[in-house]
């Protein structure tokens, strides 16, 4: 069950005479891994090009995960596509909050990453991971579908790596890590609080 | 000898609970030794579109709209029954002519009391 109880010569050897060897924890990350239903929701132009990954031409199908979900109980991964405004985030962390464990986010662009270039907006949240912990991060504006499917198959290997048991097991897996995060309040002049100190920290602002 | 027909529905029935139950039962043993669950106020919340409900989902509404039943019923329910009852006019007996023509004179009433409360004027 715990890594390390098969012997990686002994499998291949048993392999090579045609007996399958697994154990709980591959079986279950394999399981997971090949059926990742992400919720169906786009928030700008990042969206289309989600769109066109989930349609023939890219067909995220292949990666098992074509069945977007419109729902957060059903969905396993938040796609989170596009400029992510004021407004909008308190609704994005409500809907990561009712998504069950196991759940992932991929942030998709750079307005998600960082408000990209709507960052001087008043109204542009600079990065979904001020309030919610990004998994896999795509660059570019917006991400070509390629890149989406080069984050979902980075996920599937995050996922291949989770430990079942063990001192570095699964987040979800922790009796102690939360599973929801407080959601932002609209304020006077911004969200309260403006970012979540638990999964953001500010980088340092070095003048030279 | 046959076996008793009856038998295959027997274990049909067992195939048939069996299916759904045993999965449900992997899941729970995996629930109790593995996954610790984590309800949380948000998770439980009723709604799933990320805006928060407002308000009681039971509210009453007010007495004052029987005046949007009773005209509701003169033009509405009143047409679906005068369609059939113009289709077999011709056929009908004298009882049922008699009693569509109550029904008839009892929303007909309802018109003429609608239309002397100013229910139907155009508002201004």
């Amino acid at each position: 069950m715990t890594e390390g109880q098969i012997d990686e010569g002994l499998r291949s050897e048993l392999q090579r005479q045609g007996i399958w060897v697994t154990s709980m924890q591959e079986l279950y990350n394999w399981g997971r891994k090949n059926s990742i239903w992400p919720l169906q929701f786009g928030l700008a132009c990042c969206a289309i090009e989600m769109i066109a990954t989930a349609a023939s031409r890219y067909d995220i199908a292949r990666f098992g995960g074509e069945i977007f979900r419109p729902s957060p109980r059903q969905a396993d991964l938040m796609i989170v596509a596009g400029t992510i405004t004021k407004k909008m985030a308190p609704q994005i962390v409500r809907l990561y909050n009712q998504m069950p464990d196991p759940k992932y986010v991929i942030s998709m662009g750079a307005c998600a990453i960082s408000g990209g270039p709507f960052k001087q907006g008043y109204n542009v949240l600079k990065g979904i991971d001020r309030y919610i912990p990004v998994d896999v991060y795509i660059p570019g504006c917006p991400p070509r579908p390629e890149a989406l499917l080069h984050a979902f198959m980075e996920l599937q290997r995050k996922i291949d790596d989770q430990k079942l048991t063990g001192a570095n097991k699964a987040q979800h897996l922790e009796p102690g890590q939360p599973s929801e995060f407080p959601v932002p309040a609209f304020g006077e002049h911004d969200l309260e609080p403006p970012a979540n100190p638990d999964v953001f920290q500010a980088p340092k602002l070095e003048r030279v | 000898m046959t076996p008793n027909p009856y038998l295959f529905i027997v274990i049909f029935a067992g195939v048939a609970l069996a299916f759904p139950l045993l999965p449900l039962g992997l899941a729970w043993l995996w629930r109790k030794f593995f996954q610790p669950p984590k309800p949380g106020a948000q998770k439980n919340a009723i709604y799933e579109c990320g805006v928060e409900s407002i308000g009681e989902a039971q509210i009453q509404f007010r007495s004052q709209y029987y005046l949007y039943a009773i005209i509701f019923l003169i033009f509405d329910v009143e047409a679906i029954f005068l369609v059939p009852f113009a289709v077999a006019f011709t056929g009908l007996p004298i009882g049922a002519f008699i009693a569509i023509l109550v029904f008839l004179l009892l929303l007909i009433e309802g018109l003429i009391w609608a239309w002397g409360k100013g229910c139907l004027n155009w508002a201004r």
